[in-house]
């Protein structure tokens, strides 16, 4: 089980949080004009790497905020958190 | 019976407390401090159980964690538990046990006939015979090879034992209470670290318990007794027996099964069987010690075939002789220290050490007791079926490739040593690159991958004095590192025999004209032959071989045979062990029951169950409860002998008649509140809800980015900048993650909170045509008519002294409002309106009647909105705004969902106005057409309609925009029902929707 560190919260177990996917997804702009392939690219398309990883999670039972976690796939390691609005 | 082979005196044993205890029937008694196996042992019993393929009589081959054999089933307090180790049981007075894998019983056992059929049971032999004819496999063949397989019979019993878990966090966690645990415990536990020590036996000390050593001025045992109670006063310590650490999962999160209560009679109610640990652990010590290896030769799994090392533990801890007449197999000093000991207890044995010649300590002390050393000696083959009675024994050469002088002498025990294998199980789970140690012919661990370190014996250490220096530095170091404190402990000095180096053989050939099977893996029967075959037949990673051959794959876990495995594999294919590589160690170390996999989490406590503020009113008027996600909900209120199908009935015919009130707790709630408030519900809702007035309520459906509903519900502006929004029951804590989500990720600049209020509101909806009377009565300063509170309206107002929010929403399609007050009152809510409404026959409806009501009226909920359908789908084109985005909007125009014949949901009535259907049905055109018969849709909801009293449900099927008026049919394969049906409009009733605005 993942030991997490919440930027808000501290170390807290795997189980309250939930996982949200990869966090450099960017979400086109509302109102713009987005290509049928793009917004495809947007709600579909994810890499799945073997190594490391920038990935969000929920930390749902406790300060309920989404942080962002950089993890390797393979190892589990991990290797930084970062609240919302950090980037790395 | 009496016991025969206990020592006079000696062990640590209590003489003075004599236990009964039954085995395959039988009544036996051994000593308070036994293990089942030891008891067995004393009263000459040998034969325990019949091995998993050819059926061999099966003794005993251990002492403790990595016995092969020795696996029993237990009756304990009626409850039956199998797969339990003999030498890890300890006795209680009336223990019951009894043999496996034998039928009629372990003394004639009808499958050891496969022993004589062997040639038909080779490697792999499950993939080679039974293969044809193909039909037998399922019926006959199967059946019959599962019956005679396995270690026993689990309960289909409900286990009525207690299971617990327990979440612990520590510095240090040390596992196993051997020298090295010992002493790293006591450096790093006098530094200050708060530690646990797990030992998987019930007495501490390992090795110390039976090696003839001296520690200070103490014995290894005097010693390990001392520091076990001096860690145990300590207040950073906790320190466990019966423990066993038996995985090391991601982040040194490792986890542990104690036995609490195995090893009593009977136990209080509350006091767990066993109890499962998750710990967290800062830095984790391995000293799990070493496990000795058997010496292959032909026969060697006959009964009375053993581990030199047990038979030195069942003496000096049982005080217990597994023979009197030994032969002590050795390529190293080890199995000198049981010879010894057999001598200094009267018997005499013969050592036959496949080295040329060795000198050390102990084999001078061997020598001066006069005991038979031969050197360059080894047994061909045990002899004797159901126990050793002599082995046949030979001379060989110096390149041990040739024995001689074959001769067969009398015995009755062969206690075997292999040399030792590092228990590096733990280690290698954690991530740990192992590698492999030419000194010991074993892997030992090598780069840590988590915050693990491997410690002693199981590190590959063989002398106590290093072990012992090693353990106090390091226990001291990595406490230190987290303590930032230093107590010098002072490292005792130690008195110990240096052995001389060890023989590298580990298997003696055949001799000539003889096929005696040589087992490597003693639980599975995999012998020498049956990997020699699989070679043969091509098999070369290490990893099909295990798993074509079985090798090292039983529940032991190949503790005593994956090394000499390693060692065949390499000598076939001319390659050294390293490069073979070991097969991947995985959790668990040792069986662990599912009992304690699961806990407390079993049945009701399976998951926590919510009620609502009014759930003892409605038990106490006769609910029916139904599970509503963690929710429990009335189904429906029983009046006398009626069923499900009646009450529901009844309960909505209330509601379209007169009134009927339901409670609506569950639903979700979420309080929004912040300037971008409304600019947020316009992204997030499909429709506009820039100008929505304060003390207005608005549907709204909101989409997931791929264009699928993900949520339907009402928001009301409460006031400028604060809206009330609920969900469906289902999807509260979703919706909530999801607004979070686009709050604090992707338009952070927005000034909107959201926190969900679920919990703090109680509600009824009250609902039917005298609806308004009864809101009328509960609020008699309110101007509740049409203009003062029309449809979608709100208002606050006071019930009898306590606040309450009204909603003029409707799910029922009747004239309905839903009132809201803090959930302390809700009950003195729903009393208040079963009393006011009594005069215009008020009577509560269920979750059963809630749906009848809602499908009649062709409103779409969770049936519907089942994450697959897009809003049109779902006929609420009129509710998605051309004009402004929001969530998921972009993917509405992807071709597969604007495309003209596209899904929707339709109304069905069953041409006989007679049969409901069945939910879940197909709808298709053609009941006769061949198979597969295409399927135009499926049936979503179906219902009792009670406006019209026939059946009524709801479909999503293809084109079904045109398809209203058109006769098809409603098949459930699984009914075995065809129904004739005709497609309608999904609102049934009222389709103009003017009863909800009257």
């Amino acid at each position: 089980m993942l030991y997490i560190k919440c930027p808000h919260c501290g170390l807290r177990p795997q189980t309250e949080f939930s996982y949200g996917g990869d966090a450099t997804v960017k979400r086109p702009e509302l109102n713009k004009e987005v290509s049928d392939q793009d917004w495809d690219n947007f709600v579909y398309l994810r890499k799945s790497p073997r190594g490391k990883h920038l990935e969000l999670w929920q930390h749902i039972s406790g300060c309920r905020q989404w942080i962002k976690v950089e993890r390797d796939t393979l190892t589990h390691e991990i290797f930084t958190t970062l609240k919302a609005n950090e980037n790395i | 019976m009496s016991e025969n082979f206990r020592l006079n005196k000696g062990g640590l044993i209590n003489r003075n407390k004599k236990i009964s205890f039954t085995f395959n029937g039988k009544k036996y008694f051994g000593y308070e401090g036994d293990t089942l196996a030891s008891a067995l042992l004393a009263n000459g019993v040998h034969l325990v159980g019949r091995s998993f393929k050819y059926h061999r009589p099966r003794g005993f081959f251990g002492a403790g964690v990595d016995e092969p054999y020795a696996i029993v089933q237990m009756n304990r307090n009626n409850e039956v538990d199998p797969n339990v180790r003999a030498t890890e049981q300890e006795l209680f007075e009336g223990l019951e046990a009894k043999s496996v894998n034998c039928w009629p019983n372990v003394n004639f056992d009808i499958g050891a006939i496969n022993n004589f059929l062997n040639k038909f049971f080779p490697a792999g032999f499950y993939y080679k015979t039974f293969m044809w004819p193909k039909s037998f496999w399922y019926k006959i063949y199967e059946p019959i090879i599962r019956k005679a397989a396995g270690f026993g019979a689990a309960s289909i019993k409900h286990d009525k034992e207690r299971y617990e878990h327990k979440y612990e966090y520590c510095d240090l966690l040390i596992a196993g209470s051997g020298p090295s645990g010992l002493a790293s415990a006591y450096a790093a536990a006098k530094n200050g670290a708060k530690i646990i020590l797990a030992e998987d036996k019930s007495r501490y000390g390992g090795s110390l318990l039976t090696s003839e050593v001296t520690i200070g001025n103490q014995s290894g045992q005097e010693w390990a007794e001392q520091i076990i109670s001096e860690l145990k006063s300590m207040p950073n310590v906790i320190v466990k027996n019966r423990s066993q650490v038996f995985g090391y999962y991601d982040h040194n999160m490792l986890v542990m099964s104690e036995r609490v209560s195995d090893h009593l009679p009977k136990t209080d109610k509350y006091t767990p069987k066993q109890r499962l640990w998750y710990i967290r652990a800062k830095e984790v010590v391995i000293s799990s010690g070493s496990i000795e290896r058997p010496l292959v030769f032909g026969n060697n799994d006959t009964p009375g075939v053993m581990l030199s090392s047990a038979a030195k533990e069942y003496l000096k801890v049982y005080g217990v002789l597994v023979g009197k007449k030994p032969i002590i197999f050795t390529n190293n000093d080890s199995g000198y220290e049981a010879a010894i000991e057999f001598k200094k207890n009267g018997i005499d044995s013969i050592v036959l050490d496949t080295r040329k010649d060795a000198n050390s300590e102990i084999i001078k002390q061997a020598k001066e007791l006069n005991i038979n050393i031969r050197f360059s000696y080894v047994v061909v083959a045990a002899k004797g079926y159901k126990k050793v009675n002599s082995a046949d024994i030979a001379k060989i050469s110096d390149d041990k490739k040739n024995i001689s002088n074959i001769e067969n002498i009398k015995c009755d025990c062969i206690c075997v040593s292999g040399f030792w294998t590092p228990t590096i199980h733990l280690a290698s789970q954690s991530g740990n690159k192992t590698k492999f140690n030419e000194e010991i012919d074993a892997f030992v661990p090598s780069h840590s991958k988590q915050k693990e370190t491997t410690l002693g014996s199981a590190n590959g250490i063989f002398t106590l004095e290093e072990t012992l220096k090693t353990s106090f530095e390091k226990g001291s170091e990595l406490s230190k590192k987290i303590t930032n404190k230093e107590n010098k402990v002072s490292i005792p000095t130690v008195a110990e025999k240096k052995s001389s180096k060890h023989d590298k053989f580990w298997c003696v050939p055949l001799p000539r004209g003889k096929k005696y099977k040589r087992f490597l893996d003693f639980q599975n029967d995999v012998a020498v032959s049956d990997i020699q075959l699989a070679l043969r037949e091509g098999y070369r990673s290490i990893e099909h071989v295990k798993r074509y051959t079985t090798l090292g794959m039983a529940t032991d876990q190949g503790k005593t045979s994956n090394l000499n495995g390693l060692q065949l594999v390499s000598e076939v294919e001319n390659k050294v062990v390293p490069q073979v590589g070991h097969t991947t160690f995985r959790p668990p170390y040792t069986p662990v029951s599912i009992g304690a996999i699961v806990g407390r989490e079993v049945g009701k406590y399976s998951k926590p169950t919510r009620k609502s503020p009014m759930h003892y009113w409605h038990k106490k008027n006769n609910a029916v409860f139904v599970d509503a996600g963690v929710w429990l909900r009335p189904r429906y209120y029983k009046q006398g002998n009626e069923n499900l199908f009646e009450a529901s009935k009844r309960e909505a015919k209330n509601v379209r008649q007169n009134v009927g009130v339901c409670d609506v707790t569950t639903l979700g709630k979420i309080d929004i509140k912040g300037t971008d408030s409304a600019e947020f519900l316009n992204r997030v809702y499909t429709n506009a809800w820039l100008k929505l007035p304060v003390g207005k309520a608005r549907y709204g459906v909101m989409l997931r980015e791929d264009g699928i509903v993900m949520d339907d519900g009402t928001t009301t502006r409460i006031s400028e900048n604060h809206y009330h929004m609920t969900t469906t029951t289902a999807q509260a804590a979703n919706v909530l993650s999801h607004l979070e989500y686009y709050l604090q990720l992707v338009w952070p600049e927005l000034n909107v909170n959201v926190v969900s209020s679920t919990e703090q509101w109680a509600g009824a909806a009250i609902a039917g045509p005298k609806s308004r009377d009864v809101l009328q009565k509960l609020f008699p300063n309110l101007d509740v008519s049409n203009e003062g509170l029309p449809f979608m309206g709100y208002m606050e107002g006071n019930l009898f002294g306590v606040n309450a929010k009204i909603f003029r929403i409707s799910f029922s399609g009747e004239l309905a409002y839903e009132v809201n007050v803090e959930s302390d009152h809700g009950n003195f809510m729903w009393e208040k309106i079963m009393e006011i409404g009594k005069e215009f026959n008020i009577q509560p409806y269920g979750t059963e009647a809630l749906s009848t009501l809602r499908i009649e009226m062709g409103h779409v909920a969770g049936s519907e909105l089942d994450g697959r359908t897009i809003p049109y789908d779902n006929s609420l084109d009129g509710l998605v705004s051309k004009k402004k985005d929001f969530i998921g909007k972009r993917s509405l125009s992807k071709k597969a969902y604007i495309e003209s014949d596209r899904q929707k949901v339709v109304g069905v009535v069953p041409l006989d106005k007679k049969t409901s259907i069945p939910e879940g049905s197909y709808i298709v055109k053609d009941a006769k057409a061949k198979l597969p018969n295409p399927k135009l849709g499926h049936v979503s909801a179906s219902c009792w309609s009670v406006e019209y009293d026939n059946p009524f449900s709801l479909a999503i099927i293809k084109d079904g925009k045109n398809m209203i008026g058109q006769k098809l049919f409603a098949m459930s394969p699984l009914k075995n029902k065809i129904i004739p049906v005709e497609i309608v409009s999904s609102h049934y009733v009222d389709p103009k929707g003017e009863r909800v605005r009257s």
